[in-house]
């Protein structure tokens, strides 16, 4: 049995990663986690230069899951270089860098600037609800996507991720555009966009207003856009969206996705991804699976 | 891979004024834990996945066990199902966490020891383990529902306020220490952001060294999401922007290096 799998020619010992924004890069979770057992480490989002993110309260908890406006904060492509890749490098696992921006020349600086760096994947993210600029801008466009998806293919030296927002009326046809643009694969779902309200204090519970809903109350969700997806492209789909367990993961492939990542899940249990990992070699044990491609979309 | 999320057994749970709980738990977490940290606790309830950041009340480091003094917020609320559960049930808890606040630096010192609210238990550990030339203990509450006062009268002179007067000095801890003409060198602090306002500009006004104890909606609790940041005055070496993460650099701050 084997749990290697191969994304867009890149060698992961198994299918999962984490979902960005929820690991960091790896260092807070090093305590809980042996990052030698993830298939790959999916970083939190960097852009060109440091960006503050938004006002506090970033985050509140909603019905089985919970909901985010960090609106992006990161150091910025310099700090995360010098300091976050040569962590990541001494553990046996897939880097791949998650690419923010505002503008296609500001995803484009980055991916260029991580061309020549020793990253194995890009995740780029066009589908963040919580910036004013950027993010999402390109992700609920088909044309805008497939064009991003082209210019930042001109830069990068490595396989490029295209990140998918669920806030779209057909995800097949954002699938198809980024795969028109030269996407080597997807990931989906991004957050669904939400908002609470706090009925004493007759205001939003989040600064931002809205915010993205994660966590297990989305999976149905997200399980069925890997579906439409992975139906629409022949591009490798990665699927994550309120995965908390091996079963959801295995829900996860069975659907169409070549690997997952695990997110906000990692905040309830920090060690979560090492049963997720386990877990799904005990299924493939019980159901006889010699590898996790034979189990990749066979839910039709 | 040195820490993991545990399963914590409830040694007693007690009701201590309206709202205000306190219980004792065997846990991991004892052996390490100083004054100002907080443990990360959980429901057992799937549709509440979140921990909630509880400070550490007291520290019983002899049979490997914490004191947590907490407040239920509402109904329905995951501090209503803490406030449930009995002795010999099981609560998972991440913990310690947080930096805790640097006590060995009142040695000598005249000092108060400020807490307001929900901030008054972590006050309690900070108390009993510092060692100080004067130890003036100001706690604020909102009305005749206090909770804690005798514990601190072992361990300093203490000063209550209360917000309607029905105990203490009617106001909030400044004015405790105006009616009583208390003076400091130095001064540690947790409750709501107003008090600490407060604190902080009265420090910065009479030039006294004083740390502050913040508090922030969370998410992962170990400094990793980003979610619970708190302005700071300089560049932050690890967000590389004026944020600094109130789960991981804090919660305690220099009063000076955060902007409230």
């Amino acid at each position: 049995m084997n749990m290697k799998v191969n994304i867009a020619g890149v060698e992961w010992n198994n299918p999962v990663t984490v979902a960005s924004g929820t690991f960091g890069s790896g260092a807070e979770f090093a305590e809980f986690v042996d990052l030698n057992r993830l298939g790959a480490v999916t970083t939190k989002g960097v852009a060109n230069i440091p960006w503050e993110g938004n006002p506090t309260p970033r985050v509140a908890e909603t019905y089985g899951g919970m909901m985010n406006a960090v609106g992006l904060q990161n150091p910025g492509i310099d700090v995360f270089c010098e300091r976050d890749i040569p962590f990541l490098r001494q553990y046996d696992t897939k880097i791949i860098v998650n690419v923010c921006g505002k503008s296609t020349e500001d995803y484009c600086e980055v991916v260029e600037r991580l061309a020549d760096e020793d990253v194995d994947m890009l995740e780029i993210n066009i589908s963040c609800p919580n910036v004013k600029a950027g993010g999402i801008a390109f992700g609920q466009n088909p044309k805008a996507a497939e064009e991003i998806t082209r210019a930042v293919k001109k830069y990068a030296k490595q396989p490029v991720i295209m990140k998918l927002s669920p806030n779209v009326t057909s995800i097949a046809e954002m699938a198809r555009a980024v795969e028109a643009g030269g996407a080597d694969a997807v990931s989906l779902i991004n957050t669904i966009t939400g908002m609470k309200i706090d009925i004493r204090r007759k205001t939003f519970l989040l600064a931002n207003r809205t915010g993205g809903v994660s966590g297990p109350a989305i999976h149905p969700i997200a399980v069925r856009m890997v579906y439409e997806a992975a139906n629409a492209v022949k591009v490798p789909v990665i699927g994550m969206g309120g995965i908390a367990s091996a079963e959801d993961a295995v829900e996860m492939i069975l659907a169409g996705a070549s690997a997952v990542s695990v997110g906000t899940a990692n905040f309830f249990d920090p060690a979560v991804t090492m049963e997720i990992v386990d877990g799904i070699e005990c299924y493939m044990k019980e159901q006889g699976f010699e590898m996790i491609s034979d189990m990749v979309g066979i839910v039709k | 891979m040195t820490r993991k999320k545990e399963n914590a057994v409830i040694l007693s749970q007690k009701k201590l004024a309206q709202d205000i709980y306190s219980m004792w738990i065997q846990t991991e977490a004892a052996s390490e834990a100083k004054p100002g940290q907080f443990i990360s606790m959980y429901t057992n309830d799937g549709s509440k996945l979140l921990p909630r950041p509880i400070s550490i009340c007291e520290i019983n480091k002899a049979d490997g066990s914490l004191r947590v003094v907490y407040r239920v917020t509402g109904k329905d609320t995951g501090t209503e199902q803490f406030s449930q559960m009995k002795a010999g049930d099981k609560i998972p808890v991440i913990g310690p966490l947080g930096n805790g606040f640097p006590y060995e630096k009142a040695e000598g010192k005249k000092v108060f020891l400020m807490g307001g609210g929900i901030g008054v238990p972590p006050i309690l550990e900070l108390a009993k383990q510092m060692h100080c030339e004067k130890k003036q203990i100001i706690i604020g509450y909102r009305d005749r529902e206090t909770f804690l006062e005798d514990e601190f009268e072992q361990n300093g002179e203490v000063y209550i306020s209360t917000e309607d007067g029905s105990v203490g000095t009617k106001g909030n801890v400044m004015d405790a220490i105006r009616e009583n003409g208390l003076t400091a060198d130095m001064i540690y602090a947790c409750g709501p952001t107003p008090m600490l306002r407060a604190i902080k500009a009265y420090a910065q006004e009479n030039g006294i060294e004083c740390y502050i104890s913040l508090e922030e909606r969370m998410a992962c609790g170990i400094g990793a999401c980003l979610a619970c940041v708190c302005k700071s005055k300089e560049k932050d070496h690890h967000t590389n922007v004026n944020n600094k993460r109130i789960c991981k650099d804090g919660p305690v701050f220099l009063s000076t290096e955060v902007e409230l």
